[in-house]
Parts: C-alpha cells; structure tokens; sequence
C-alpha cells in the first residue's frame, strides 16, 4: 500500500465542513463537520437513519452535497462519482462487500484497474503481475488466503472483509471508510478485521469506522463522533469518554447515563 | 490477528479435497459426454458415423447454432438472455439476400449481416439500460417479435433466392484436405466457428471488458463500485450477440442459398439449450467457451446420430428437452454437494 508521505503524522486528510444534503423537502443532514487526520481511526456513531449513511456516501462522491465543502489534504475536491474520491485516495469498504463472488481474490481486489498494457480504454491484464500485486499487498496487511486464486465465495464473511478491505486499500488510499465491517461477520473473525484496521493505522492510512458495536469502537478508535437527527451532536478522543456516554449521544442525550446502557436495558 | 484464514476450524466451508476425477467430472463433464456420445454412436453406425462425409456434415449443421449459442453465452454469463436472435438471424439473411440481389457488391453484402444484427443488438442493450425495462427477457421478446415482423414486411413475406456464389462461400465452401476421398474437407464454416470460439475465449480471459462482463454477472453491484460502466458494457454484450446472430444469418445464406422470412424460428431456444447444457449458469458468472462448445456438439451429435438411426425428429426433441433438464440437475446436485454455497 502506498501511503501519501507528504502529509506528516497527525496532520489533517480530509475534512468536511458544513455538509448539508437535501432531498427533496427532506434534510437528510445539515451543517455536519469532519476532520480525520493521518493514521487516526474515527468512530461515526449514530442511530438508524441520523444521517451516517448520508455523510458517507458524500464523502465518496456517491452524492454530492447541497451545501458545504470537502478538503483533501487542505485542497477542495469536488466528487462526481466514486471514482472521483478514489483517484482523491478515499475509498469505501461496502457494507454489502461489492466483491464479485465468482472470481478469485487477486481479480477482485484489481477489479475495474487491472494491471496491464492499455490500448484505448481496454486492457490486456497481466494475469500474473495482478497476481503477485496482489500477493504482495495481502502480505503487506499479513492478510492469509490460502491462494490468491481462490474465488471470493469460498472465502468465510471474515476473509471476505479482508479482501474487501485489501481491495479499497490497493492503490494509494489515503482515507479507508467502512460501513459496519464486523455486522455480518461470526465472533472470532470480529478481532481479526479490528486489527487490520489497525494496522491500516500504523500504515498512516485514515480509517473512518462506522459501527453500532460499542466494542469496536472502543477496541480500535482513536476519536468518535456522534450524529443526531442529521447534526453533528458531539465530538470525543476515546480517552475522555466512556461506552455509556457514547451510547447516550446516540440516543441524543448529553452526559453519562448508565441507565441508558443497552445491556441495562430489559 | 495476524492471520485471516490459516487456521482451517476458522474458515468457512472450504473447497473439500476432490479426487482427479471428480474434478475432472466437474471441469469437463459434459466433455466426457461428449466423447461417450461419438464412442456410442461409432459402435451403432460403425460404417458411416466417423466418415469424412458425415463428419463434415456434422459440422456445417452445428455451424448456426455454434454462433447463435457463442452470442447467447455471453449475454448469459450477465445473467441476461436475448430471445431475439432467431429473428435477428432471419432478417438479416433476408436483407443481405435482398442487397445482394439488387447487384451490391459482394464484399458490401458480407458486411450486412454483421451490422444489420449488430445494430439489433444495441438496440436491444439500450432499451435494457436507457429504457430500463425490468428483465432483458422483456426487451427482447419485443424485439423477437417485431425484427420478425420487420422480415416479414421487407419481403412480402415471400422468400428471396439466387445468393451469389461468393456471398454463400462461408456456408458453403469447402478446403480440400491433401489426402483421402473428395469428402476429405474442412468446411469454411468450420475455420470461421474455431476463430470465433478463440476471439471469444481469448477474450472474456485476457480483456478488462471480458472480465468485466464476468464481474457483472457475479455482482452487478460490485462492478457498479469498481467504476465499471455497466450499463455500457450491456450494450456491448447485447450488440455481440447481435453480430454473432449477423454471422450466423452469413452461414444460413450460403447454405440455403435464399431468405427466408421463417428462418430461423425457435434458434434462439436451441443456442439457450446448448449454453445451458454446456454448463453456464443462468444466473450468471459462470460457464466456459468451451463448455458451450460442448453443450453444441452433444445438440449435434444427438440429431446426427438419431438421425443415422431413422428415429423420428419428434423422439429427437423429446430427448433433447430431457437433456436440458437433466444437465441442469447435474448442475444442482453439483453445487448442493457443499462445493460452493
């Protein structure tokens, strides 16, 4: 994975500042600010339908924004599309995966860019360069398959997030985000996705973690925001707050509750 | 974590160990079939089924359904199906019928077919994708039907005879082998179906398009999020199938010699049959060229065989339905084995 070594340790990648999207007569989110810095992990948390989902599809040019602007290393960038973001160095694990089951590993994390010789608009694939690219690159992240060869479903749901995530880390990412990448996955593959993800940290990539597990957040985050009903409604280093704290913002309520912790809850 | 996946207890079902012929049972099963087919076949006609003559006979009857079924494997490989190549084939051999009577040059009237179906064919793709009719089973059904209209209309519903000899050449023209008797040939046919088969192999293998139109069928979505341009790549797929029917109405013109506004009704159910057959899967991403390939020759085989053996072309579609369903279920009871899931 090539990271960008002109930003230095803490400095931002991306920020968001006053995001607004509209559809229609109806405000998905307004006013949202966000900053990520090199090698930090961002936890976005929120209730079903606060606007995460919103956020991040503007964050990778799937929308684009009503109001508001977004800042690549201190740039503005305007996105279009998904490619867009990705040529930017943000790129999407899906919380569906996008993985295209029937091809092996080393296809799908080259999908779409496949190494090769280019004659207008198509390529004739070095089928084993692509292979020993992507070699290498699961290497890079000791991410284990038995061959590169493999086709995705025979993959468990936690090699398949591996390879997803190796995927949106091939070329120059600078920014990952993940939608859920633990919600579909069975307990004991759940640490081995977290730790990757903090390994995309020790590698200077900006990991932003979008997730309902408390345990997650707290196992690899560095920073977490709360959305509210489509407003940013707070902002903490994982050092100054507690689970049940979180667990109120997303709720919308300010101030540790410890009645409000869900495994209180009857 | 270090590792996702050495650990064997931790994966999810992994591809169980498969003995070399399992394996090959599953590669290249219909294959098998295949060669069971001529060894049977040789041994009840003995004298005449491995001739020369029969042999090229063999080939120049596949000729259509071997394009036809090449188009249709890759609309199928995206979980596609164009109904509408019995018709496109059927007009245009009439039109390339039509111009070459009225005196076009014959290299002009090569070009026709070709472009007439290649034409049908973006059509079909964008009424897929602009129009985004629902299943591409509903496009082409329209089409089916109005491109045989359109047949019917431009000739009166009269056939159109008297091809010109260079016009009929790739249905037609033989290449005589150095050795053995006057049917000791390799028919044009046959040379224009091996370039194919290789393109198209060479193809979906080697070309980012080619893999893309795999990624498609696998997860259209996946492709979506890849910066693939799916829709564009349906065109694409839907005008191959087009010009592959083009090819075919080349094939039927030098061997029938004339248009014919019927030609051609229900191929497009044959060229289905020996996709699936050959082992693609309806649902898309999966089948092999040379399985299609396969699925053509055990259709061919079967009516030459039959055929050879005067049994009446009722038994031959009769067992030719029992086939569909019987390979389809190999195909079932293949995947329940827990090889994939």
């Amino acid at each position: 994975m090539q990271v960008a070594v002109d930003a230095g340790a803490g400095s931002l990648l991306l920020e968001a500042r006053g995001i607004t999207k509209y559809f229609g007569a109806v405000t998905a989110i307004e006013n949202v600010n966000l900053s990520l810095s090199r090698g930090e992990v961002l936890g976005v948390v929120g209730d079903n339908g606060a606007g995460k989902s919103t956020l991040m599809k503007v964050l990778t040019g799937l929308f684009r924004p009503s109001e508001g602007e977004i800042l690549v290393q201190g740039r503005p960038v305007h996105f279009h599309s998904p490619r867009d973001s990705h040529r930017a160095g943000i790129d999407m694990v899906y919380q569906d995966l996008a993985l295209a089951g029937n091809m092996p590993i080393f296809e799908n994390i080259y999908l779409g860019r496949e190494p090769g010789r280019s004659f207008g608009g198509l390529t004739l694939i070095d089928h084993s360069r692509s292979r020993k690219l992507a070699k290498e690159h699961l290497d890079r992240l000791q991410i284990h398959v038995k061959s590169v060869d493999q086709n995705v479903e025979d993959l468990s749901g936690g090699q398949r997030q591996a390879v997803a995530i190796a995927r949106a880390t091939a070329f120059d990412a600078k920014v990952v985000i993940m939608d859920e990448p633990t919600a579909a996955l069975a307990i004991k593959e759940v640490g081995k996705v977290l730790d990757l993800i903090k390994r995309l940290k020790d590698h200077g990539v900006g990991v932003i973690l979008v997730s309902h597990r408390m345990d997650d957040i707290f196992y690899v985050c560095d920073r977490v925001m709360a959305i509210f009903r489509g407003r940013n409604f707070a902002d903490a280093q994982l050092k100054d707050t507690s689970r049940n704290e979180v667990i109120g913002w997303i709720m919308g309520t300010k101030g540790a509750v410890a009645g409000l912790a869900h495994d209180k809850v009857h | 974590m270090a590792d996702l996946a050495t650990n064997a207890t931790d994966a999810a079902p992994q591809e169980p160990k498969r003995s070399l012929l399992s394996a090959l049972l599953e590669d290249y099963g219909i294959i098998l079939v295949v060669v069971v087919m001529v060894f049977v076949l040789s041994i009840l006609q003995p004298d005449y089924f491995l001739s020369a003559q029969n042999i090229t006979n063999i080939v120049r009857q596949i000729g259509m359904n071997a394009l036809l079924a090449l188009g249709l494997y890759i609309v199928i490989v995206t979980a596609g199906i164009d109904l509408s190549v019995g018709s496109v084939m059927a007009l245009s051999v009439m039109l390339l019928a039509m111009a070459d009577r009225a005196g076009w040059p014959w290299p002009i009237v090569l070009l026709v077919g070709p472009a007439v179906g290649t034409m049908i064919g973006i059509i079909n793709g964008l009424g897929l994708t602009l129009l985004r009719l629902p299943h591409p089973f509903i496009m082409t059904l329209g089409t089916l039907n109005a491109v045989r209209g359109i047949c019917n209309l431009v000739s009166g519903g009269q056939p159109v005879s008297g091809i010109s000899a260079p016009v009929r050449y790739l249905g037609t023209g033989d290449i005589p082998l150095p050795f053995g008797n006057e049917f000791a040939v390799i028919p044009v046919s046959a040379i224009a179906l091996l370039v194919c088969y290789c393109s198209v192999a060479w193809f979906l293998k080697k070309v980012s398009l080619g893999r893309h139109i795999f990624a498609i069928g696998g997860n259209p979505q996946a492709a979506r999020v890849s910066g693939i341009n799916v829709n564009g790549v349906l065109v694409f797929v839907y005008a191959v199938s087009g010009f592959f029917a083009g090819l075919a109405a080349l094939l039927m013109a030098g061997r029938t010699g004339s248009g014919y506004p019927n030609l051609g009704i229900g191929a497009e159910l044959d060229a289905i049959a020996a996709v699936i057959i050959g082992g693609a899967s309806f649902f898309g991403g999966r089948g092999t060229v040379l399985g299609v390939f396969a699925g053509v020759l055990v259709m061919g085989l079967l009516r030459n065989g039959l055929n050879l053996m005067n049994i009446s072309a009722f038994w031959q579609q009769t067992l030719i339905g029992f086939i569909i369903i019987f390979a389809v279920w190999i195909d079932v009871l293949r995947r329940n084995s827990g090889v994939r899931t």
